[in-house]
């Protein structure tokens, strides 16, 4: 016999039991959908992630800056990316399309004469950011407003519910637009803080506020729900103070929900800045994103369809990932919720 | 005047017609372009017209766009007029509603009429001179636009500038209706005071119209169509003036369609397919960049291009920083890559880039560029080695610029373009687009503090001061305004004064004055106040079935010369 030795009378030890989490990531690690949009964010961010080696080192062009006169080769010859038309009337001045090689102009060039792919990456890292950083205040802003005002009730609850109102009042779309209006033409200066118009930030800030009410009103039901549970009570009876309550009980049993909210809010957050920089008070040129390059190929919508459809196309693609890896990590963490569908 | 499209133009292209005729790249006719035999025959039919939006008010002593500009040449007269034709006449003044040009007295300052008989409104009223009288007293009743600028010269106008309402120019538009004469009496010689004449704002209308901006209500015209209604959100409709005789074939010819209509609310896009597919006849708008080579290819025969006395400039404004730094916009004129800027806008068969503030074959133009690389009469290339010399020696690289722009895709496509360089120059530049609307106003008022601004200058008339005087004399600055055409914000007393000096050259030496203006050209270039980039021309789409286009140097297409059938 071999081990250790058995005590008689001692009891086995009890095994170990495995923690919420753990199911959880074992569920979504066994959901092929969840991998899936997984596998497919990871390549978009690895590959966004990747825009200054293409930039710099691969297609040696700079995204930024116009560059009207530049030329590229196709097939062995030397041509330029902005071409004149040389047929009819001679009208008009047309960038280059796809050339499919990944030395330069991979989706060929905009109206400015860069390089299409090259600001898709780049563009994608912004769009990607912000959606993500974004969300992650939204939820984090969210969590707090929503505990505080469900836990302490009364007249806390009663003024943060109303300012969550007073926000959901606007249409959404409409409170961006009039933040962004405001933001963006001479940027946000206060006090110390001094933001210029061109600084990402703005559109982080502004798409946080507005979605703040989404994340921080269900999670006050949930504290408000909470509160009456026993496993509550019984920390009060024991003289637990409030902000041990908050951390130590109440935090913990709506972190899954939390959790659940960042992917969602960050197709949704993507999607809501990819709408103001294609209205021209997101991101501000030079900088891209997804939505500045849609803008962008607007004006070449007849002749150079990519440079609007491959934003378009990355857009989609990421949000569908986000909303289902999503909903299987809310089937995986919180399986009662009520929420379904996107938010 | 400035943006065509917007704020517009009349233009006189001043041009020779030699080079009008030599860069008219489908003909100043189209189609059909021979004269017929019977004009009659080609009577008929509805004109359709689309533009994104309406173009204002429709009162024409109000109203400063190309758009109705173009439409009132069917409608209203005044006592002298621009050619109603095409080519080089078109630059020529003839007798409207006077039976001959004015007679001018020996200094200059006395212009004398004679009227005609028997004209009459749309309402069937006559013409008479009390009605001339009172259309110039309700010039400046409206407050026209350049009530103050063209006809101040009128004794009497002071005092009508000062208290419209009360406005009477006692002694300056005398009428004798026994001699169905009407005298101009001025305050000193005006050279151009023959072409203010022939402008839109001096069109005769009723006594009994009311001495305000009528807006959307039709005033009675005299030409051969009336406006029958007009909503701005909707369509604007003009009919035959059924009381209409014609007295002049130069000056308000017969018009061929039965009837004219004009549908707003289009995008460009939209009026696009539109001209294609045959459901309008022409679009107001310039079409958009994307369906140009789409026009080139596949409908040139349907597409007139026309070159403009006009140009497309930054204004750098010369009081707040980085430009009250003369180095800092001389930089600037060295580094602006021209023959960029031109394939932003559509291409070398669209634009030439330019030089000097006065265009190519402006009374006064010069050939000579002071910043091209290697020197030499013509733009050749950027200079950016020597920008970025000047740039640091100015001690402004690292500032911030803001490039105000309209939001439309070319103004922001060279706005962009400016954004970069800016940064490539070593600033730190934003770019502002504004919406068309305002964008106009907005870069005037100080107030504002637009750093750089881009917009567009296309003539009211041949004359180098309507684009010097007008652009940059300290008369032209009305800090906290926004009315400051002086977008620059740059006043200098000595070129001030050699622009008078030219003007009153004008009268008695139109040669000597043109190479006073031409140096004056050369010396705010050396200031550089602001940075011109190019000579645009325009591209008239109009449906298969339009025959007989003709271009009018100073009106564009000639709306109501065009034949359906």
């Amino acid at each position: 016999m071999s081990g250790a030795t058995v005590t008689e009378g001692t009891p086995p030890p009890a095994p170990r039991s495995i923690g919420p989490w753990r199911v959880g990531l074992g569920q979504l690690l066994r959901n092929p959908v969840a991998v899936v949009a997984f596998v497919v964010l990871l390549l978009i961010v690895v590959v966004c992630l990747a825009a200054p080696l293409y930039a710099g080192d691969i297609a040696h062009t700079d995204a930024f800056r116009s560059n009207v006169t530049a030329t590229t080769i196709i097939n062995g010859h030397r041509v330029s990316v902005l071409q004149q038309n040389k047929q009819g009337l001679g009208l008009g001045v047309e960038p280059i399309g796809p050339t499919w090689n990944l030395s330069g102009y991979f989706l060929g060039a905009d109206g400015q004469g860069r390089d299409v792919f090259a600001r898709l990456l780049y563009g994608g890292r912004t769009t990607l950011l912000i959606g993500f950083v974004s969300a992650v205040a939204c939820c984090v802003l969210g969590a707090f407003v929503g505990l505080i005002a469900g836990y302490f009730g009364g007249v806390v609850d009663w003024i943060l519910s109303r300012l969550l109102d007073l926000i959901w009042a606007f249409p959404v779309y409409l409170l961006a637009i009039s933040l962004s209006v405001v933001l963006l033409t001479n940027g946000l200066r206060l006090g110390p803080i001094d933001i210029e118009p061109d600084n990402l930030a703005l559109p982080i800030m502004i798409i946080t506020l507005i979605y703040i009410p989404y994340v921080a009103r269900p999670l006050r039901g949930q504290v408000l729900s909470l509160k009456g549970r026993e496993f509550i009570k019984a920390s009060i009876g024991l003289g637990a103070g409030d902000w041990r309550i908050l951390r130590r009980e109440v935090l913990r049993n709506i972190l899954p929900t939390v959790i659940v909210f960042i992917p969602l809010m960050t197709a949704l957050n993507m999607l809501t800045e990819s709408a103001l920089s294609f209205l021209s008070i997101g991101v501000q040129p030079p900088n891209a994103s997804w939505g500045t390059i849609i803008n962008d190929g607007l004006d070449l919508l007849y002749t150079r369809p990519a440079v609007a459809l491959a934003p378009g196309i990355m857009l989609v693609i990421t949000a569908v990932a986000f909303n289902l890896l999503g909903d299987s990590v809310r089937d995986a963490l919180d399986p009662k919720a009520k929420l379904r569908g996107s938010i | 005047m400035r943006n065509p499209k917007k704020f517009l133009l009349p233009i006189v292209a001043a041009l020779s017609l030699v080079a009008l005729a030599a860069c008219t790249s489908s003909g100043t006719t189209g189609g059909a372009g021979a004269p017929s035999a019977n004009p009659a025959a080609h009577e008929g039919g509805t004109l359709h017209l689309v533009a994104a939006s309406a173009g204002g008010t429709l009162d024409p002593q109000v109203n400063y766009t190309l758009q109705y500009w173009q439409l009132y040449q069917g409608a209203y007269d005044g006592l002298i007029t621009y050619a109603r034709t095409g080519g080089a006449k078109s630059e020529v003044i003839v007798p409207d509603l006077a039976t001959a040009l004015p007679t001018v007295s020996a200094d200059g300052k006395t212009y004398t009429f004679t009227l005609r008989k028997g004209i009459k409104f749309s309402t069937g009223k006559t013409v008479t001179t009390t009605d001339v009288v009172d259309s110039f007293r309700r010039l400046f009743k409206v407050s026209s636009p350049n009530a103050g600028s063209w006809y101040n010269v009128i004794v009497g106008a002071d005092a009508c500038l000062k208290k419209p309402a009360s406005c009477t120019l006692d002694g300056g538009v005398v009428a004798d209706a026994g001699s169905n004469t009407v005298t101009f009496n001025l305050t000193q010689p005006d050279p151009e005071f023959e072409a203010q004449l022939a402008m839109p704002f001096a069109s005769v209308l009723p006594a009994t119209t009311p001495a305000k901006d009528l807006g959307t209500t039709p005033i009675p015209t005299t030409g051969p169509y009336y406006f029958a209604s007009y909503s701005p959100t909707k369509s604007l409709v003009m009919k035959r003036n059924t009381y209409f005789k014609p007295w002049s074939a130069d000056a308000s010819p017969v018009g061929y369609p039965d009837e004219i209509d004009e549908t707003f609310g289009l995008t460009a896009e939209a009026e696009v397919t539109a001209v294609e597919n045959g459901q309008a006849d022409w679009m107001y708008d310039t079409p958009p960049s994307d369906r140009l080579v789409e026009i080139s290819n596949k409908y040139s025969s349907q597409a007139h291009v026309n070159p403009l006395t006009a140009m497309w400039y930054l204004g750098l404004n010369t009081n707040i920083a980085p430009f009250n730094n003369e180095q800092a916009r001389q930089a600037i004129n060295w580094a602006v890559d021209r023959s960029s800027i031109v394939k932003l806008y559509g291409g070398t068969s669209l634009a030439q880039p330019a030089c000097t503030i006065l265009p190519p074959n402006f009374p006064g133009h010069v050939n000579t560029c002071a910043y091209t690389k290697g020197g030499g009469d013509t733009w050749k290339a950027p200079d950016l080695t020597k920008a970025k010399q000047l740039v640091a020696q100015s001690g402004t690289a690292g500032q911030s610029i803001g490039v105000v722009v309209q939001n439309d895709s070319v103004n922001q496509s060279i706005g962009l373009y400016m954004v970069s360089l800016l940064n490539q120059l070593g600033y730190k530049a934003t770019l502002k687009p504004l919406s068309d609307n305002i964008q106009y106003n907005y870069i005037q008022n100080t107030n504002n503090h637009v750093q750089m601004s881009l917009t567009q200058w296309y003539q009211d008339y041949p004359a180098a001061s309507d684009f010097l005087q007008v652009l940059l004399s300290c008369a032209s600055f009305h800090p906290g305004s926004d009315s400051s055409i002086n977008i620059a914000g740059y006043c200098n007393k000595d070129l001030d004064a050699q622009m008078t000096a030219a003007d009153t050259q004008g009268l008695t030496d139109q040669k000597g004055a043109d190479a006073a203006w031409g140096s004056i050209d050369k010396a705010y270039m050396a200031e550089s106040p602001l940075v011109p980039l190019f000579t645009p021309k325009l591209v008239d789409f109009t449906s298969s079935r339009v025959k007989n286009y003709e271009f009018s140097a100073q009106y564009y297409m000639l709306v109501d010369q065009v034949w359906l059938k």
